[in-house]
């Protein structure tokens, strides 16, 4: 193409096509240098197909650098970045177009046979049918980052990308999207990413927790307990305690 | 049964703005006094001959030489010609100013390519130009044209160039996520989010439009608003030049409302934002 749209960049990660009982997503040897600094050096990753994994990490560790890798959004990484099937984003901030209502939200660049019918089920499902017609300006925190995820999920990803989406919603919220983000989850088994910052959330949450630091995985627990599950289990304590200690914070009162 | 809580929000909603509504009716009365107290003075003047109709006609005298002239026929006539300019004027000028924008907002070499000489020519005084028009497209139409529809380019051009470029970035990585063709982001995320600034544009231009025509039909002119007025300057005609002004004015007046009514339809996205 002679011309090329500033504001969009052509993906260049190359995105090979992975066999059905291959895992999601693999990520082998990614490096990632803004100018002399390297925030990634040598990550490797393995997301098997409906894994849902957290991603821990101190700020500034290149938690969003990686999932913009696997996103497609980042053409400077180099290394090995695999994703099978497509891959879905819902980031911090919900980022729906402003002057498209929901429905035409969820329903945007959408390729099935009925995009509008799609999108109003996926809406539907996170509890926003009613909201279909209003502008996305006018939804609360809570309302606008359920209609980002069923703007992800309606796409059906086999990888579902999701940077610190909970952390501007306040506590009793968070709670009802955690239960919705299992129940999604469960009935459409994508792949899962999760980038926060809540020690807790990840651990209630995820079949498997990393911790990125300097520039690598540095540390991963495989969580088996069933869903729900408490805060207060035991297992969950021992392991919040061995997290914020691999995260560089002394737990209060367990030391 | 305790009514829901949505239901509670409207009644609210609909007494807070009744409240409102007399509040202001009373403000809109009160502006209205001292324009009233100037009409009754100028009437005044007129009729006490302390200001002398060569100077300055007065109020009543306009209001019947503009009955008069609209019963000859001669100020829809008049208006008419000078809307036609306007209009060939205004399209040309939005065509080649959204035109050039389009092709400098969504490409590099377009920007390269456009950008640099517009800059250039935006620096050029637009009346400063006239001389030049009339050398080269003689005192008909053309010049008058020529002229609306430069100075209605320029302001569509600028800004619905920085509305393209303006356009959020997080929304463009939104569009490449959600796999949109080039077509599809153009459509559904740089050309609406542009609009705003767009009909920013247009505003100003539509200022420009009607400042350019009444500027190029003062030069010469055997028709149309302009025309008209000059023609009153050589006898004396204030009642017909003031028509003339207000005339000038009521068509700047509406065709400003004309596009505060397209803003706030196509803007409704942001309005139900703001009134909330
Ligand atoms: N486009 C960029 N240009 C330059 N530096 C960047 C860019 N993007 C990220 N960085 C740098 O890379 C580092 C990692 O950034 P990143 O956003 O991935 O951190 P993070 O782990 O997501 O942090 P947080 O938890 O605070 O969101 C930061 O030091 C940041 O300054
Ligand atoms: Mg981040």
């Amino acid at each position: 193409m002679a011309t090329e749209l500033p504001v969009t960049l052509t993906p260049s990660r190359t995105t090979i096509p992975l066999r059905a009982a291959a895992p999601v997503a693999v990520v082998r040897g990614l490096t990632r240098s803004f100018g002399e600094r390297r925030v990634l050096d040598g990550v490797d990753l393995e997301i098997g197909r409906g894994e849902f994994v957290a991603l821990l990490g101190p700020s500034g560790s290149g938690k969003s650098t990686l999932l913009r890798v696997l996103a497609g959004l980042d053409p400077g990484a180099e290394g090995e970045v695999e994703v099978g099937g497509t891959a879905a984003v819902a980031f911090q901030e919900p980022r729906l177009v402003p002057w498209k209502r929901v429905l035409a939200n969820v329903a945007l660049g959408l390729r099935a046979p009925d995009p509008r019918a799609a999108a109003l089920a996926a809406l539907e499902e996170v509890g926003l049918g009613a909201l279909r017609d209003a502008w996305p300006l006018t939804l609360s925190g809570g309302e606008a980052q359920r209609a980002s995820l069923a703007r992800a999920l309606v796409r059906e990803p086999g990888l579902l990308l999701l940077d610190e989406p909970f952390s501007a919603l306040d506590a009793l919220t968070r709670i009802t999207i955690h239960r919705l983000v299992l129940d999604l989850w469960a009935r459409h088994r994508p792949g899962i990413l999760l980038v926060t910052h809540d020690v807790d959330e990840a651990m209630l949450l995820a079949d498997r927790v990393l911790v990125l630091d300097g520039g690598a995985i540095a540390h991963e627990s495989r969580i088996e307990l069933p869903r729900p599950r408490h805060r207060d289990h035991p297992e969950i304590i021992a392991l919040r305690s061995t997290l914020l200690d691999r995260l560089g914070v002394t737990p209060e009162g367990t030391a | 049964m305790p009514a829901p809580v949505v239901d509670v929000g409207v009644p609210q909603r609909a007494a807070r703005t009744r409240s409102r509504v007399p509040l202001r009716s009373a403000a809109v009365w009160q502006r209205l006094v001292s324009p009233l107290v100037i009409v009754v003075v100028w009437q005044v003047a007129g009729t006490a001959g302390l200001l002398p109709e060569q100077l300055l006609a007065s109020p009543v005298k306009v209001l019947t030489t503009a009955a008069g002239l609209v019963e000859e026929g001669v100020l829809p006539e008049a208006i008419a010609v000078s809307l036609q300019r306007a209009a060939i004027g205004f399209t040309l000028g939005a065509v080649a100013g959204v035109g050039l924008a389009l092709v400098a907002g969504l490409s590099r070499i377009g920007e390269n390519a456009v950008d640099p000489p517009l800059q250039m020519l935006r620096a050029l005084p637009l009346f400063g130009l006239i001389p030049l028009f009339i050398l080269w497209f003689g005192i008909g139409e053309t010049p008058k044209v020529a002229l609306v529809a430069l100075g209605v380019a320029f302001p569509l051009y600028l800004n619905t160039f920085s509305g393209i470029r303006g356009v959020d970035g997080r929304l463009a990585e939104v569009a490449r996520v959600l796999r949109l063709s080039r077509t599809e982001t153009v459509t559904h995320i740089v050309l609406p989010g542009a609009l705003a600034q767009t009909l920013v544009g247009l505003r100003q231009s539509l200022g420009v439009a009607w400042l350019a025509l009444i500027v190029a039909e003062q030069i010469n002119a055997d028709a149309g608003l302009g025309h008209m007025i000059n023609d009153a300057r050589e006898f004396l005609r204030t009642d017909v030049i003031v028509v003339g002004l207000i005339v000038y004015a009521i068509l700047g007046l509406l065709t400003d409302a004309l596009v505060r009514l397209l803003e706030r339809r196509a803007l409704s996205w942001r309005q139900s934002f703001l009134s909330r």
